[in-house]
């Protein structure tokens, strides 16, 4: 998902290195609000944490490897703030120390795997979990299943983003990237989910306090965390909903703003036309109905690996 | 993302590139990505000529050429990896080429600044530039613990080779997984001992 340099186009990168910038600077001050002086030395090292996570090679079928992206499960063990700040370091180093992925790309980088992925993974996962009251804290089985499937879900959300970015800076159509890349990543994503679940099981028989005390204090500035939300929310609003709602008329209403003629780019309806269910007439019912019940799998495969590596037999 | 290699950097040889200042470097590795980002697809050619400047450039920085060929081609794969993507599009040959080409050039400059830049400075410059204190502090204990961190990492898959068996698929998920949750139990421990250092000495 790391965009390199030459892909994006000046108003595309500019566009997200501006979202990025306010999202990274209101959650550092988020951070600092909820964790005082200790914030700068828990982001520090744990950006240092989940970069040895990265580097950790899982090996998938046929001699390939993948690893961690990690957004969504330091959110769940540090809060969204600081994962959002310590991803976003992650991202710098690789740059400007190991010269990976792209200086002026950067933004676009933070955007994708340091805001959205944290954020969306978050949010879903707070959703799932339920808020935490102050006596009974949610079940192992269910902060698993929420974790693994708030990882997939981000996954998905933060290539879909980048997608959008791809599209938007004419690199490639729309109808090629988008199923391209979140195809790809509903597979990577299950990787992502079953890594990040594997982690939280073995934290949470390991040290299930610190677990505690990461799901923060009542907000503490409530203005941050609007301006991180809305960030994250503004990224996808501008890179994937033109795509993903009403296809063919977003994008035609796009490209008519960027002032492009319908003809440059080549408009093609029904990005998924192999995913479509047979028996179904419509091309876009059947692409939903497709991506509704791959969700619901997921989500049940999520619910058993929970209860599965939960289970007190198997620790 | 595999072996140390990577993590060896040319940043403390001495040369006329590495002693010029870090800010002028970053601007200008800035300027060139950006530059490179307005080429339009039929003029990319010209960006060979950049890429044998950068090369040339890299001989002045001492960086042996092979490195940095070496370093430049493991981005590749990901740069044509994106790249195939606009293949499927009128005038897609050319789009392709004109961005394998875009990318590659900008790849070299930023790993030309990296390893010609020791990180210390490129936080100056930041701090210069007004970035937030508590971003420039993060960014520092990051780049202060990585290696501690990652050498920590190889140190507990070392110790779990020598005493377990590996099966043929290399190791397990599980077994992974537990040394990145190992690592995450130390990592919280010596965030709080660093805060206590830092405390004792006057950080607030």
């Amino acid at each position: 998902m790391h965009v390199p340099d030459g892909f994006l186009s000046p108003p595309v990168a500019i566009a997200c290195a501006t979202l990025a910038v306010a999202g990274v600077g209101a959650a550092a001050s988020r951070s600092r609000a909820l964790l005082g002086s200790r914030s700068v030395p828990r982001m520090g090292v744990t950006a240092a944490f989940i970069f040895s996570a990265q580097m950790i090679n899982f090996p998938v079928a046929g001699g390939t490897s993948g690893h961690l992206v990690g957004g969504a499960l330091a959110a769940v063990l540090l809060g969204p703030s600081a994962a959002v700040v310590a991803m976003t370091a992650v991202l710098a180093m690789q740059c400007l120390v190991f010269g990976d992925g792209g200086l002026l790309a950067l933004g676009a980088n933070v955007l994708n795997m340091a805001v959205v992925h944290p954020v969306v993974g978050f949010a879903v996962y707070r959703l799932l979990v339920g808020r935490d009251g102050a006596q009974r804290s949610p079940s192992a089985a269910r902060r698993i299943a929420s974790l693994a499937f708030a990882s997939w879900v981000a996954t998905v959300v933060a290539a879909a983003t980048c997608a959008g970015e791809l599209a938007l800076s004419r690199v490639a159509s729309p109808s090629v990237v988008f199923p391209a890349m979140v195809a790809i990543h509903l597979a990577i994503g299950l990787g992502e989910a079953l890594i990040a679940a594997l982690v939280l099981a073995a934290i949470l028989r390991l040290r299930p306090e610190l677990l505690e005390r990461s799901h923060l204090a009542p907000s503490a500035s409530p203005g941050s965390i609007v301006v991180l939300g809305l960030a994250a929310a503004l990224g996808l609003a501008l890179f994937v909903s033109p795509f993903a709602c009403r296809w063919p008329d977003g994008l035609e209403r796009v490209a008519e703003r960027v002032g492009l003629e319908p003809s440059q780019v080549q408009l093609t309806a029904a990005p998924m036309r192999d995913y479509v269910i047979p028996g179904i007439k419509s091309a876009s019912l059947a692409t939903s109905l497709a991506a509704a019940a791959g969700t619901l799998l997921v989500f049940g495969l999520s619910c058993a690996l929970g209860s599965w590596l939960a289970a007190p037999s198997r620790s | 993302m595999s072996g140390v290699h990577r993590l060896r950097s040319y940043e403390h040889v001495d040369s006329p590139v590495h002693r010029a200042p870090p800010s002028l470097k970053l601007l200008a590795a800035l300027l060139l990505v950006i530059a490179i980002a307005f080429v339009p697809v039929g003029r990319a050619g010209w960006l060979v000529l950049v890429l044998l400047g950068l090369a040339g450039v890299a001989r002045a920085a001492r960086v042996p050429i092979g490195a940095f060929v070496a370093r430049v081609a493991i981005a590749e794969p990901f740069i044509l990896g994106v790249a195939v993507l606009s293949l499927f599009q009128g005038r897609g040959v050319a789009i392709f080429l004109a961005v394998a080409l875009k990318s590659t050039t900008c790849v070299a400059a930023v790993q030309l600044l990296a390893h010609s830049t020791p990180f210390q400075d490129i936080l100056d410059v930041l701090r210069r530039a007004r970035v937030p204190a508590v971003l420039i502090h993060t960014l520092g204990l990051t780049h202060r613990y990585l290696f501690v961190l990652v050498e920590e990492t190889r140190r507990m898959q070392r110790a779990r080779a020598a005493r377990t068996w590996e099966s043929r698929r290399g190791s397990s998920w599980k077994a992974l997984a537990s040394v990145i949750a190992v690592s995450f139990v130390r990592s919280a421990a010596r965030a709080e001992r660093i805060y206590v250092a830092m405390r004792a000495r006057g950080w607030s």
